[in-house]
């Protein structure tokens, strides 16, 4: 993880504060709050919460890596931002057309002139090298090199649920032992988790903020994606590629169970019927 | 720069090289640019699928008539041919040769069409049509629109030929004759293009 | 000197006096009367467009409310609004107005050419435009109603009726584009020709008024790309009627065929709209603060690069499609080198500012404002060029507003700035100063008020494209700011009242404008205004770039591109 100064450090606690107001409930499997410590009832109280932190907590362990180059590009962009616009404005106001003053006449060709220009476009190619380079990191880790897993998920996406089978213990499908929930993912917490998507129809997405994991599901693939969780509780499931009338309610839960308790739920799912429920 | 002023040019000075093409030349260029990107998006899914199929596509190619399409090839670079001689003709303002050289351009690509539609009819009496698989697909589906520029490309050398059957003025025969073969040989290469990639994998 | 023409009607070709109104009117090859009838077009599918985002906004701030004036809307009735809203801003609204308005328009005037290069060619694309418009309209009213899969139409939604409900909707959606892909290939190919073969003497490619260099890549760009979404959507089509399986998994095919053919054009299509926006500001900062743009061949070769660079960043639209993720870093690179085009363009318009003789009128207020704006949406694709940051802002409402606050300043603002420009040239009348500044910073305060708050609500985690967030507990709290970017919206919708009032009231009323009233330097503002038939009685005689402003000696604060050095200077005295 980047490492910055006392100064970042301390606008990242800021920040990470107010994610932190932001949390779904916490170590209580099916419950669900809205922020902690707001009332859902009243938008004033969700508009500070929003405004005061932007993402949504972080639980997974390489949701850190995504998240300080979200604030590396920030504070780059936010810097040039800001300059292009105090310089658009103030340029706009102090030269407003006066019977005395002509306007330069400067064509920006020259070397010393255009280095005003270029000089900034050279900086900012730098940083966006950086940019990349750190992306770059957080990529790989997250889409190229899973991790070996102690979990395994087949995610099926149809519209508009969320199917998931549990891998047979002896990790064979369709053993008729296969546990297949819809719409609920349990999982252990610090653990890898490993997921084969895949679709029964059209493209969908997985989706779920709190781990900052996002992965297309695609008919006739099987794609492989993979997380760990750092905090128990439960997380929501979007579908956030359009995907029928349905789209906006494609919704799943990821609950996430502290060891011993995953071991007893998986345990007792096996043994009932396994359906849905 | 002098301010106010750059180097006021002479004449000759700034004819430069791209103004001295016919705009109606350029014209024609930058349509077959974008016309290559159509086929080369096709082409280039083909090319991929192809890859991909582990023989399905050489499997299903080999109910594919080569020697028609072999037939058709020679057809269609023989029409290319007569379209050269067509505007040779023209330049050298000999009106009945430029009339028959049209003409046979215009006959060849009705021969073209023709051992076309005999290919599909078999084709689809022996039960390919487009949704038999991918490679049938692609086989209509790029003959096709080939076949549909192939029309496009025969009613414009109509509307010539009919242009030369009266008494035309040359210099707007020979520059039409000349776009009207650059598109000409355009849908020729498409489909030298074409034939190996359907017919002789 | 080619300002003090004498009446063009002696010297003016016979058939424009003998032609009936709808030769005249109608069907005619003038580009000056096409470039009004795209404009035309372009503003009632902005009607459509924009009626559209009304009731998408309502439904989204106020859920399965009955919306004022309309109805209820359910998901289905949703998915087809966004989709026909995106498909109408894009393809009939913004490309019809920069390219086929603007473009038409102002290329031959500002080459110095009398038309474009094929005048019926020039008529035939827009009446292709026309068909296309009309294709697209009718889907409304088929059976199972217009597409629903989105502008970007992904299969397998778009390519089996099933998994839509859509029937004909999606095919006449298919058609409606390839007629409008047809209309603007030919559009393109005359530009070039024009720009190219028909520029008067004197005029150097390094003398073109930057508008011209944007819309010659413009066109370029759009020639070179459109191809293989050609040849993906005559896949879809006959995927939907003749039963291929080109996306279909199970017949072989894939869907992300359907991504890499759609975005290899996508992208640089949203090039192609946004360079002629780009090349409206650029033509009104210069004029407005009496100051040469900055750095001219910079900006030239800024925008030959973006052109070319467009190319090769598409698969950033597909960084967790599913392809090889190998592939996410090359174009995370690409597509974050090409920032710094526009970054330099941007740049070079703020410091035209510098020392400037700045006067904040109606046309330079939309372009400082688009400047301004657009600088949000440049900034804020840096979060979603980089692979690993996209993952989380992919599909969510910061996309959505990240392509408005690019899309919005150079269509809307560079769009206005154009209007309130060059319409003394188009109808020789002024417009209302005081309606216009009302109309901007209206427009200016409440798309702001709009789109500031979706940023918030794709950072919160809401995807898009969804008919209502109440599904989901975590992102229920966003919902104030869905309310307050409707409110701004609505303001946004109405404060386009002025400018609707403005133009009629000034087409029939307005104040006569006389040749040149903004001091420009280009050559359009050199003949009448309008412009008689044919522009220029004598072709004119370029002897400089167009940028010739306050420059020391001489006798005005700009010389026109035609205009004599002699005079330029006062040596004979005779001056404009």
């Amino acid at each position: 993880m980047f490492q910055f100064d006392t100064v970042e450090r301390s606008l990242s606690r800021f920040v990470t504060g107010a994610m932190a107001r932001r949390a779904v409930c916490q170590s209580n499997p099916g419950c669900l709050s809205g922020t902690a410590g707001a009332s859902s009832a009243k938008s004033l109280t969700g508009i500070r919460d929003v405004v005061g932190g932007l993402l949504p907590e972080n639980v997974s362990s390489f949701g850190g890596e995504i998240d300080s180059v979200f604030r590396l590009i920030l504070y780059v962009v936010g810097f040039f931002f800001v300059v292009a616009e105090i310089l658009l404005i103030y340029f706009a106001a102090h030269y407003r057309r006066s019977r005395a003053k002509r306007a330069l006449y400067s064509r920006g060709e020259k070397a010393r002139e255009a280095a005003w220009v270029l000089v900034p476009a050279a900086v900012i190619l730098m940083l966006d090298l950086g940019i990349d380079a750190a992306g770059h990191r957080a990529w790989a880790l997250v889409k190229q090199n899973p991790p070996r897993s102690e979990v395994e998920v087949l995610v099926t996406a149809k519209q508009f649920n969320w199917n998931f089978t549990y891998v047979d213990k002896n990790g064979k499908q369709g053993s008729g032992n296969d546990l297949t929930l819809e719409n609920e993912l349990h999982v252990p917490v610090g653990k890898v988790v490993r997921m084969i998507l895949t679709s029964e129809d059209v493209i969908h997405s997985f989706w779920v903020p709190n781990f900052r994991l996002k992965q297309d599901v695609v008919p006739g693939r099987k794609i492989v994606a993979w997380f760990k969780v750092t905090k128990p509780g439960t997380y929501e499931i979007a579908c956030s590629e359009l995907c029928g009338f349905g789209h906006y309610s494609m919704r799943g839960e990821v609950i996430v169970h502290p060891e011993a308790e995953y071991a007893r739920w998986r345990a007792e799912a096996s043994v009932g019927a396994p359906a849905s429920r | 720069m002098g301010a106010g002023v750059q180097p006021i040019l002479e004449a000759d000075e700034f004819d430069d090289a791209i103004r001295r093409i016919p705009p109606g030349k350029i014209g024609v260029w930058w349509f077959l640019a974008s016309e290559i990107m159509v086929f080369g998006g096709l082409i280039s899914a083909f090319v991929l699928f192809s890859f991909a199929s582990q023989g399905a596509f050489a499997a299903a190619a080999t109910h594919v008539q080569w020697r028609l399409g072999a037939i058709n090839t020679l057809v269609l670079v023989t029409s290319s041919l007569t379209m050269i001689l067509a505007l040779g003709y023209a330049r050298a303002h000999n009106l009945a040769r430029t009339r028959w050289c049209l003409l046979m351009t215009v006959a060849l690509g009705l021969t073209f069409l023709l051992i076309k539609t005999v290919e599909y009819t078999s084709e689809i009496r022996e039960g390919f049509v487009p949704g038999t698989s991918l490679f049938w697909s692609f086989y209509f589906g790029m003959t096709g629109l080939h076949g549909l520029h192939l029309i496009g490309g025969i009613v414009v050398n109509i509307f010539l030929l009919v242009a030369a059957l009266r008494k035309p003025a040359w210099d707007f025969l020979e520059r039409r004759i000349e776009f009207a073969g650059l598109y000409w040989h355009f849908v020729d290469v498409v489909w030298i293009f074409l034939f190996p990639l359907l017919y002789l994998t | 000197m080619s300002t003090a023409i004498a009446t063009a009607a002696d010297l003016a070709p016979v058939h424009e006096h003998e032609l009936g109104f709808l030769r005249r009117y109608i069907f005619s090859i003038d580009h000056k009367v096409i470039a009004k009838q795209y404009m035309t077009l372009s503003a009632l599918m902005a009607l459509i467009g924009g009626g559209s985002s009304y009731l998408i906004r309502w439904q989204l701030a106020w859920p399965e409310t009955s919306i004022p004036g309309w109805g209820p809307v359910g998901p289905d009735n949703y998915n087809a609004l966004i989709t026909m809203h995106g498909t109408i801003m894009v393809f009939f609204v913004a490309m019809p107005l920069l390219l086929g308005g603007f473009g038409n328009y102002l290329i031959p005037l500002m080459v110095g050419a009398d038309d474009m290069a094929f005048p019926r060619l020039n008529a035939l694309s827009f009446w292709t435009l026309f068909t296309a418009s009309a294709v697209l309209i009718a889907s409304f009213f088929v059976p199972n109603g217009p597409a629903a899969s989105g502008w970007t139409g992904y299969v397998p939604l778009s390519d089996k009726a099933l998994y839509t409900g859509v029937t004909w909707g999606q095919n006449l959606w298919i058609i409606a584009l390839a007629l409008e892909f047809a209309s603007f290939l030919m559009g393109g190919v005359n530009f070039l020709v024009t720009g190219l073969n028909l520029r008067t003497r004197g005029m150097t490619l390094m003398r073109l008024p930057l508008l011209v260099w944007l819309e010659l890549t413009a066109a370029v760009v759009f020639l070179l790309s459109v191809g293989p979404l050609v040849a993906g959507a005559i896949m879809l089509l006959l995927d939907r009627t003749m039963g291929t399986g080109f996306y279909q998994p199970d017949r072989g095919g894939d869907p992300l065929l359907w991504e890499h053919l759609f975005w290899f054009f996508g992208h640089p299509e949203v090039y192609v709209v946004a360079l002629p926006g780009f090349g409206i500001m650029l033509e009104v900062i210069p004029v407005f603060a009496r100051k040469p743009i900055f750095g001219y061949r910079m900006v030239v070769y800024s925008t030959i690069g973006a052109g070319l660079l467009s190319f090769i960043v598409w698969a950033h639209h597909m960084f967790v499609s599913g392809m090889d993720p190998r592939l996410a870093s090359p174009f995370s690179v690409t597509t974050i080198m090409i920032s710094v085009p526009f970054a330099i363009i941007l740049f070079a318009m703020i410091a035209t500012l510098w020392g400037g003789s700045i006067w904040l009128a109606s046309p330079m207020l939309f372009a400082l404002g688009g400047v301004a704006t657009f600088l949000i949406g440049g900034v804020t694709g840096i979060f979603l060029g980089s692979a690993a940051v996209d993952i989380v802002m992919h599909g969510t409402y910061f996309v959505v507003a990240h392509f408005h606050y690019t899309l919005f300043p150079v269509v809307f603002f560079g769009g206005f700035a154009g209007v309130y420009f060059w319409f003394p040239k188009m109808f020789g009348r002024m417009m209302n100063e005081v309606l216009a500044q009302l109309h901007f910073w209206v427009t200016f305060i409440s798309f702001n008020l709009v789109f500031i708050p979706l940023f918030l609500v794709g950072l919160g985690g809401s995807p898009r494209r969804i008919y209502e967030l109440s599904s989901y507990e975590t992102l229920k709290h966003l919902q104030p700011l869905h309310i307050i970017a409707t409110l701004a919206a609505i303001v946004l919708l109405i404060g386009q009242l002025p400018f609707i009032i403005n133009l009629v009231y000034s087409l029939l009323r307005g104040p006569r404008s006389e040749r040149n009233p903004w001091h420009a330097n280009t050559l359009e503002w050199t003949v009448d205004s309008p412009p008689r038939h044919p522009n220029f009685v004598v072709p004119p005689r370029v002897y400089r770039d167009a940028y010739e402003y306050s420059v020391p000696d001489a006798v005005h604060d700009f010389i026109p591109q035609d205009l004599a050095p002699e005079e330029a200077f006062g040596i004979r005295g005779v001056a404009d």
